[in-house]
């Protein structure tokens, strides 16, 4: 790991949601026998396919037992059906598959890349089956997974910026399920059993709470027999309730904690917006010229470019099932957090207050626009557009329209929607480091 | 536990050209001595432009470490037709993202743009190779950035720390021993001067590989790299000394601590990489027994030490045979906690020694090979990593054409060779072990020369 040692200039937090299209890729859809949608790109020029099955199941479903979602996830390929870790893992690298899973606070998906040689395909698609539809969740397995969870949160303890983060979603969202890391905690996850896991799997490993979304070079007529090997076997079962509403905070808070790093980790915000919110456009458009656009927004520009007080400086609106984070970061030394602190909140309400000029607006719909085509260039990047616009039910066309609907944007509508949605007289702040005060 | 169980079938037979050949690469100089490199893929209207110059931190001396890193930073305040920030903001006016990295064999820079936007990067990338203007006021600031970006990825990160100070204990004399991003005493102490002279150095045509991979016609990038690039004058490069690392005759260890929860621990074996390599079939061998090791969930150390003995929650392999000069077989890993750093060493050291003592299974071997293969095809998907290929390999002085010879000469390594290389290289005298040794984590108390804690009135 140190042989490779790179070291870049920027290091900001991607968004992974925001996109535009000129001319997006025609998904194509249908329902699957026992409910799960099912969503088919089809591509050219290289022999592999890409297939991702996502659940609502994320760490927002947890309960009491914060690590539930994540954990479950864990387990499901280290046993299935007749295979044990071993056999599941031989099976996939044995043909240059790769299998991947992974939890989100909104949900849970299992990822699989394979060339599409059938010799090669085929055994990866009857593992990937087994692994979906029938995991073992075996005692031995659970104990040495959950375990090893618990090293993971404890290496958690060691980081500022991880601390930091965890405190924010803490005080943003209270007791909403947005509140815990998802993850989990050592005292939630040292309680839970394999029994635990098992009916978190049957409840929300269901065919009517699954998509499916396939992108690669397979035709159509491939793309529906995948789905259906792949879901088939699966129950029916329930949609989940929707999640709670997400409370707005009511007055400013600014949270200061002790960790004996060199530099402070700071971050503030407010709860944001749903993914589809109507206000998303003017916000995300927005949000680009104040700290979304890299080495050239305003937060980096005042924060990096002329205090030389941060490396990364940045604010991005998250969209989630219910209303994700606006979130704004930075880390500098101490002795200066406050200070730093306080160049981001103003260049905020400095933005709110006087809105976005006609020229800043004009730059960002360029850059918006005109890089509208590397959003799409590869399967990688094509399968999580998908995946978005599945998961969170947004139009079939909201590639197509991307475009049109940030350049109708207006400076008008971004303060609008900015006063609307951000009162930085509400912001909730977390300071990490050294800065921070005695507690006893 | 038994890792025998064979059950997948195996397509090796299967070349790669079955399964998606080797893109084109042209190849083209400019009378300057620039290289340029370009290759076609007309998936997406986009096309990817990196700049790479052959200097990084294993060209540097004492006191100036992390000189390039620095420079790579400046190289964004302003030449003398562009103010600071300029480039920037052309290039995201154009809807690119741009930025840059700096290794110890190159620094880089690239932008991703739409097609028709390419004569912008060559525009602005062909200025600042020659034309930077280092403003004094502007470094003082970036210095403190790159100070900034230090704490972030090492000082504040307990595992960089160990593997800052790890090399440094691992390579006597190799440049290797240094970080990219420098000590920060040298990074501290840099001057303009010091980087002026730096640029004047190695910012010139004749040093510089221009790589463009997307939606593009070879022909035209040529004519286009012409324009922008052929008027600019080549330099009378340094001769770059060798500094090859004086034979090692012993173990050697170093201890680090740091505040942290968990223990961790660090091998590295002194191994040839391909450039410089005297038999080229080794370093595809040690390629082959880090894949063996750690090559996925069925590998031995993740298949063995993390499910069969359970001894570490993690671990890790590490080798970059497309390094400059000879470098380190790396493996890693984290105890679980009823387990010592102790106990997980003589693990790790007892899987090398199987590599040792015993041919790798056919199975095994297959396995790395079928990986490899599907990786070809995988890593297509990203024009970047194709360009990221082709530049490194150009950079470190090996030529782009190995990169596509690399499936081939995986595929012709045996179960022998990978027992010989382990034999020759994976042995006690080229190896050092690094621990780091957790301290507690002090809570709730001011550190040690700090006043009254700022900004206390807002505790709530």
């Amino acid at each position: 790991m140190y042989a490779n040692k790179l070291t870049g200039l920027l290091f900001a937090l991607l968004a992974v949601w925001a996109f535009g299209a000129q001319a997006g890729p025609k998904i194509q859809t249908w329902t699957s026998t026992n409910g799960a949608r099912v969503y088919y790109v089809p591509t050219e020029g290289l022999p592999m396919v890409d297939i991702r099955v996502v659940f609502d199941a994320g760490s927002a479903r947890d309960g009491a037992q914060f690590g539930l979602a994540t954990l479950t996830s864990g387990l499901l390929d280290t046993g299935a059906g007749q295979w044990n870790a071993d056999a599941i893992a031989q099976r996939l690298e044995g043909v240059g598959a790769r299998l991947g899973t992974g939890v989100s606070r909104d949900n849970a998906s299992i990822s699989l890349r394979s060339l599409t040689t059938p010799k090669l395909l085929e055994p990866a698609l009857e593992t990937l089956r087994e692994i979906i539809q029938h995991p073992s969740f075996n005692e031995a397995d659970f104990e040495r997974e959950k375990k090893n969870l618990l090293v993971g949160l404890k290496q958690r303890e060691e980081s500022p910026a991880d601390l930091a983060g965890i405190a924010f979603f803490n005080n943003l969202y209270g007791e909403h399920p947005y509140a815990h890391p998802k993850e989990g905690i050592i005292e939630t996850v040292e309680k839970l059993t394999r029994q635990d896991l098992q009916t978190f799997y049957q409840r929300y490993y269901v065919a009517k709470n699954a998509l499916i979304v396939i992108v690669g070079e397979v035709d159509k007529a491939k793309a529906e027999s995948i789905a259906d090997g792949l879901l088939s076997g699966l129950p029916a079962g329930e949609v989940p309730p929707p999640l709670p509403a997400v409370t707005q905070p009511t007055a400013s808070k600014t949270e200061h904690k002790f960790f004996p790093s060199a530099q402070t980790h700071v971050y503030s915000g407010v709860p944001g917006i749903k993914a589809g919110d109507p206000d998303y456009f003017p916000l995300y458009t927005g949000n680009h010229i104040l700290g979304g656009s890299g080495l050239v927004s305003k937060i980096f520009e005042e924060v990096r470019e002329k205090r030389g007080l941060s490396y990364s400086a940045y604010s991005y609106f998250y969209p989630f099932k219910v209303e994700g984070p606006f979130m704004m970061g930075l880390q500098t030394k101490k002795g200066q957090s406050d200070e730093a602190l306080n160049v981001m909140q103003k260049t905020l309400r400095d933005f709110i207050n006087a809105g976005p000029t006609a020229k800043e607006l004009e730059d960002s719909k360029k850059n918006i626009t005109g890089g509208f085509a590397m959003r799409l260039d590869s399967n990688s990047k094509l399968i999580d557009q998908v995946a978005s616009i599945a998961f969170y039910g947004l139009p079939l066309d909201y590639l197509d329209t991307f475009i049109g609907k940030v350049e109708a944007v207006t400076p008008q509508q971004i303060q609008k929607a900015f006063k609307a949605r951000i009162d930085p007289d509400k912001l909730q702040s977390v300071l990490v480091g050294a800065d921070g005060p005695r507690e006893k | 536990m038994a890792l025998s169980r064979i059950i997948g079938c195996l397509l090796l037979a299967a070349p790669l050209s079955l399964l998606a050949a080797n893109p084109k690469v042209s190849e083209f100089k400019l009378d300057n001595g620039l290289k340029l490199l370009v290759q076609e893929d007309h998936r997406a209207p986009v096309a990817v432009t990196q700049v790479w110059y052959k200097v990084g931190a294993s060209y540097e001396h004492g006191g100036i470490t992390g000189i390039s890193h620095m420079l790579e930073h400046m190289m964004f305040k302003g030449t003398k037709k562009h103010p600071p920030g300029e480039f920037s903001r052309i290039i995201s006016a154009n809807g690119g993202s741009e930025n840059a990295f700096t290794g110890d064999d190159y620094t880089a820079y690239f932008q991703t743009l739409e097609k028709s936007r390419l004569p912008v990067s060559f525009e602005l990338e062909a200025d600042r190779m020659r034309n930077l203007k280092l403003l004094p006021e502007e470094f003082t600031k970036e210095q403190q950035v790159v100070l900034e970006e230090r704490r972030l990825r090492t000082d504040d990160q307990p595992r960089a720390k160990l593997g800052e100070q790890f090399s440094a204990v691992a390579f006597t004399n190799s440049p290797y021993r240094n970080p990219v991003i420098g000590w920060p005493d040298d990074v501290s102490r840099l001057t303009v001067g010091d980087l002026s002279e730096w640029y004047q150095h190695w910012y010139a045509p004749n040093n510089a590989t221009v790589v463009v991979v997307g939606d593009v016609n070879p022909n035209e990038v040529f004519k286009l790299a012409q324009k922008h690039f052929g008027p600019l004058k080549p330099s009378q490069l340094p001769v770059v000394k060798p500094q090859a690392e004086i034979e090692q005759v012993g173990l050697r260890r170093i201890t680090v601590k740091a505040p942290a929860k968990l223990p961790y621990v660090v091998l590295g074996y002194k191994t040839p990489v391909l450039h410089g390599a005297v038999e080229e079939w080794e370093p595809y061998a040690l390629e082959v027994a880090a894949g063996v090791l750690d090559g996925g969930n069925s590998a031995r150390l993740e298949s063995r030490l993390v499910r069969g003995q359970q001894i570490a929650a993690s671990v890790g392999t590490g080798y970059d045979l497309y390094a400059r000069m000879p470098s380190l077989f790396m493996i890693e890993g984290t105890p679980v906690q009823a387990k010592t750093p102790v106990e997980l060493e003589k693990a790790l050291l007892e899987e090398v020694r199987l590599l040792r003592d015993e041919p790798v299974t056919a199975e095994e071997l297959d396995r790395v090979k079928a990986q490899v293969l599907a990786n070809k095809v995988f890593e297509r998907d990203s024009i970047f990593n194709q360009a990221m290929q082709l530049g490194t390999a150009e950079t470190v002085g090996l030529g782009w054409q190995r990169v596509d010879e690399f499936v081939d000469k995986i595929n012709a390594v045996t179960p022998q060779q990978v027992q010989q290389v382990a034999k020759k290289y994976l042995i006690e005298d080229r190896l050092s072990i690094g621990y780091l040794d957790p301290q507690p984590i002090p809570e709730g108390q001011i550190a040690p020369e700090d006043r009254a804690p700022t900004g206390g009135a807002h505790v709530r």
